[in-house]
């Protein structure tokens, strides 16, 4: 047995009203993969935020002892010192240094008070074939994909001497090519460098494939610690800790009614905003029926968000070319009014960036998309817009202890749930909903699902983006699968399996 | 009325998604965070945060007039603060606008009361025009530079600030081109009563304006009962209502404020008509932003430019709308001033923007936009005027006043950050 690295003992923090943590503990053994799994609001995140002295000793009660010492951290840099370094899910990279600069950001390369260039991007270009990257180190950030990215925050731990590694949420904005290559080098690097990780993350088959232990925390206390050697550690098995109790189904039943088409696009061409030779969606055709959940799969980057925005009323690219039909008869889109008028909503990816307005209250933004549902003249009917959102907190379930409180204080899948219901507010026909669970908990799923299955049940077609390939073939009646802007193929429930897709892209990535 | 509610298909909805889901759904106890219970400290710094101008501003107040042994609050002094400032009131309410559209200034708005001054100056004692005619001419010219800046503004999409400072150096300079470098003066008396004038009084009440005190009880008389119909009509509905107490003292507060400003108007000339002019633009833009859809638009843009835009608001058209309203303010703003001074100078205005642009900081707007209201930034200007005014009647130079101005304007910026950081 591998000597204990970290013990975090009885930690107990407090916010103003609420005990994010309540006697947690938790120990990590020197060169372990530890994962730390809970819903939202379990403290997770507040944990890694004591252990890394976001939050300074004083502001929490219990003790930190990494190797051996007790420890007071009064701001990061402390922990940095010893080597634990965190990586946030939003990434702390500036775009427009180079990936070298970003590297060494703050733990300069320099002889005296000058930078020192050729020791920067040759240290760090090494760091980056460390992790895998073949880019050079000259590169600006805003030049490589996310998954990059990730790496490279990687890499920058490596530069700062990392020998704990904490990871928030690494693989919530990458494909699964890029999540499986981010956890290989996860692997990697405990076994090469004998780095020991900490990663938070809600992708369970992820936790299962990459982690030693398991500690399981379900609001603000830890409930147990699975160790992969001695216990059961399947998904089911996980969930019960998370939830408290059993989960029987991931994806809720629903008795498919499929009625006519309803709506369709045929050789739908979208030109890049700012690179206008580049076509980031190729001739591309589909087609939804009433009652029926049409998912989109392919790889992050493949055009579907894309393709979806281009339809709500030209919200991204240009010289768009193709035909929209709704209920047989072809309507133009020129404007995203127009589109909400004729019935289309598009459901972000991104809730907080361009989905919701955070500072406002959820009765604000439930009504925002279609004001003049509850306006006459000008004059908002307040008593209206309140009713509508008190209906729509109790049709969706949305956890708040009133309409008037602000979105940005809800949790990630409540705030999902808002802007769900911002859009069926417009009262649409045809709904895409981009990544509609990213980021969200295993319960909040569920229910995003149900909604989803409810909207399909009331005559509405329903077209989801995911880049989670179980959620698709869980949820979908069929399946289109793109690569880089075209429609590569379309398959039936029945036929389509993890396997079928992922060929199908793999030959089209060779050129077939 | 519109409403789904009576579509059939609608109430379908209604039915399944309130049917329960099958029985592999798992229900959730309400997470911490959402809870937000609310502890002593946190409800006490709501408070203090909800209400830290308005204390400001009274304390603010009671010092210079202690300092000043009274003279600060003396009727006639308080009529002269209402003649200086209101016009900065008025600037800041347009600048209120621009900042809710995502913390973007007009930084042009003091040159535009130059110019605007200078316009009406040229009409009226150069060209000889009727003063009505004049008034709607400079109105029509401040909508004109609010189209021309609002153009560059939301359809070619420059900064608001390149903009305007543009602006800043164009108006200025036209200013000087129509004044010739030279002040035009005097008007004529009939422009002068925009400004420096008193509604006339029906019948006094011993020393006392009497229209004043009827004008004034009846405002706290009106006050009142909005503010309690809402409040019951509010209880009745469901909606969540605050503390009553602190509604009460709030109601206290503010009738006492009015009734006091009410008979120390009485005790001089009565009411100005230039605070009827700002009574009607507060009141219109109270309105604005706070009860239509419009409103509601300023405050989405400003809260969050992308989600806006992707619910269907025309962003563009809000930003060309908070631009060209601005400088018609500016306008209003500048034959208000020119009106006072009784003349058109060439430096008229100068430095205005930034009396503005403190008095929206200071009355709680948020420098990223999305937060603030009209209440708040007459608080603000307010707050503002009792400062100058009481600095230049303890004999401050003026470069000491632009220090103590310039702190002030940080320290409450600095005050809101850090409550705000406190409270989460």
């Amino acid at each position: 047995m591998s000597r204990t690295l970290l013990e975090m003992k009885n930690i107990t923090k407090l916010f103003p009203g609420v005990r994010a943590l309540d006697n947690v503990n938790i120990d990590v053994k020197e060169g372990e993969v530890h994962a730390i799994v809970g819903e939202n609001g379990a403290g997770k995140s507040t944990l890694m935020n004591v252990l890394s002295g976001v939050y300074p000793y004083g502001s929490y009660e219990g003790t930190i002892t990494y190797d051996g010492e007790e420890c007071r951290f009064s701001k990061i840099r402390d922990s940095e010192k010893l080597g634990i370094v965190i990586i946030h899910q939003e990434l702390a990279l500036v775009p427009y240094l180079t990936i070298g600069e970003n590297i060494f950001l703050g733990n300069e390369r320099s002889n005296a008070s000058f930078i020192n260039w050729d020791a920067t991007f040759h240290e760090a270009d090494e760091l980056l074939r460390k992790v895998g990257l073949l880019e050079n180190s000259r590169t600006l950030i805003k030049d490589i994909s996310v998954g990059k990215q990730q790496l490279v925050e990687i890499a920058k731990a490596l530069g700062k001497n990392v020998r704990l590694l904490i990871l928030d949420e690494p693989t919530a904005s990458l494909n699964d090519v890029d999540s499986r290559k981010l956890l290989d080098l996860i692997l990697l690097l405990k076994k090469e460098a004998g780095i020991t990780s900490i990663i938070i993350s809600h992708k369970l088959e992820e936790i299962n494939y990459v982690a030693d232990r398991i500690t399981i925390l379900r609001d603000g206390s830890t409930i147990e610690t699975l160790d992969k050697a001695a216990d059961d550690i399947s998904e089911p098995r996980i969930v019960r800790g998370m939830v408290g109790r059993e989960m029987v189904d991931r994806y809720p039943q629903r008795n498919v009614a499929i009625g006519n088409e309803c709506f369709s696009v045929s050789n739908w061409t979208v030109r890049h905003p700012v690179f206008l030779d580049r076509l980031v969606v190729k001739n591309a055709s589909f087609n939804v029926r009433q009652g029926e959940i049409v998912g989109f799969a392919g790889l992050m980057g493949a055009g579907r968000s894309e393709l979806a925005k281009s339809i709500f009323g030209r919200a991204y690219g240009h010289y768009i070319s193709g035909t929209i039909f709704k209920n047989g008869a072809e309507i133009a889109l020129p404007s995203i009014r127009r589109a909400i008028e004729n019935g289309i909503a598009y459901i972000t990816e991104d809730r907080k960036g361009d989905g919701l307005i955070l500072s406002e209250s959820i009765t604000e933004n439930i009504t925002l998309a279609k004001m003049d549902k509850v306006t006459s003249g000008i004059f908002v009917d307040k008593d209206l817009e309140r009713q509508s959102a008190l209906d729509y907190r109790d049709k969706l379930r949305i956890k708040t202890p009133s309409v008037e409180q602000k979105v940005g204080n809800l949790s990630g899948g409540n705030q999902q749930k808002v802007l769900v219901s911002k859009w069926m507010f417009t009262d649409p026909d045809v709904l895409f909903l981009d990544e509609p669970t990213r980021g969200i908990d295993v319960g909040a799923k569920y229910e995003i699902y149900t909604i989803m299955n409810n909207l399909a049940a009331a005559g509405k077609a329903v077209i989801m983006i995911s880049s989670d390939l179980q959620e698709v073939l869980g949820m979908c009646d069929r399946i289109y699968v793109m690569y880089e802007g075209r429609i590569i193929g379309e398959l039936p429930r029945e036929e389509a399996s993890q396997e079928v897709i992922m060929s199908l892209i793999l030959l089209a990535s060779k050129g077939a | 009325m519109k409403s789904d509610l009576n579509d059939p298909n609608e109430i379908k909805i209604n039915q399944m998604l309130s049917e329960p889901s099958t029985p592999g759904q798992i229900k959730l106890s309400l997470q911490s965070e959402d809870l937000e219970r609310h502890s002593p400290l946190v409800t006490f710094l709501n408070i203090f945060q909800k209400y830290s101008m308005i204390i400001s501003l009274i304390v603010v107040m009671l010092i210079f007039g202690i300092m000043t042994n009274g003279v600060l609050l003396a009727p006639r002094n308080i009529s002269n603060l209402i003649f200086q400032n209101s016009f900065i009131a008025i600037l800041a309410v347009g600048m209120l606008i621009c900042i809710l559209t995502g913390g973007n200034i007009d930084l042009s708005v003091g040159s535009i009361v130059g110019f605007i001054g200078a316009l009406a100056g040229h009409l009226m004692i150069v060209e000889k025009y009727p003063v009505f005619i004049s008034i709607v001419i400079c109105l029509i010219a401040g909508i004109g530079i609010g189209i021309w800046q609002g153009f560059w503004i939301a359809y070619i999409g420059i900064p608001p600030f390149i903009t305007t400072l543009a602006g800043q150096l164009v108006f200025r300079g036209l200013t000087l081109v129509i004044l010739n470098g030279l002040t035009l003066a005097p008007f004529p008396d009939k422009f002068l009563g925009l400004s420096t004038g008193f509604i006339p009084d029906f019948f006094a009440v011993g020393d006392l304006n009497g229209t004043a005190l009827v004008v004034g009880v009846a405002a706290v008389i009106a006050f009142l009962g909005i503010k309690i119909f809402g409040r019951i009509n509010k209880i009745n509905k469901g909606y969540e209502t605050g503390n009553p107490i602190l509604f009460a003292i709030n109601l206290i507060v503010i009738s006492g404020a009015l009734l006091l400003a009410t008979f120390t108007l009485a005790q001089y000339r009565g009411i100005p008509t230039v605070l009827i002019i700002l009574a009607i633009i507060v009141l219109i833009y109270s309105i604005l932003t706070s009860m239509t859809a419009p409103g509601r638009y300023l405050y989405a843009l400003g809260g969050n430019e992308k989600a806006a835009r992707l619910s269907g608001i025309n962003t563009k058209k809000v930003m060309f709308f908070a631009y060209t309203n601005m400088a018609f303010l500016a306008a209003v703003a500048g034959l208000v001033f020119a009106a006072r001074l009784n003349s058109a100078s060439p430096s008229a205005g100068q430095n205005n923007e930034l009396d503005a642009i403190a008095s929206c900081f200071i009355g709680g707007a948020s420098a990223y936009g999305g937060i603030g209201t009209v209440g708040g930034v007459l608080i603000g200007a307010a707050f503002m005027g009792v400062v100058n005014n009481g600095m230049s009647i303890l004999g401050f130079e003026q470069a000491a006043q632009q220090v103590v101005k310039g702190l002030v304007l940080l320290f409450f910026v600095a005050l809101d950050v850090m409550t705000k950081k406190k409270s989460k």
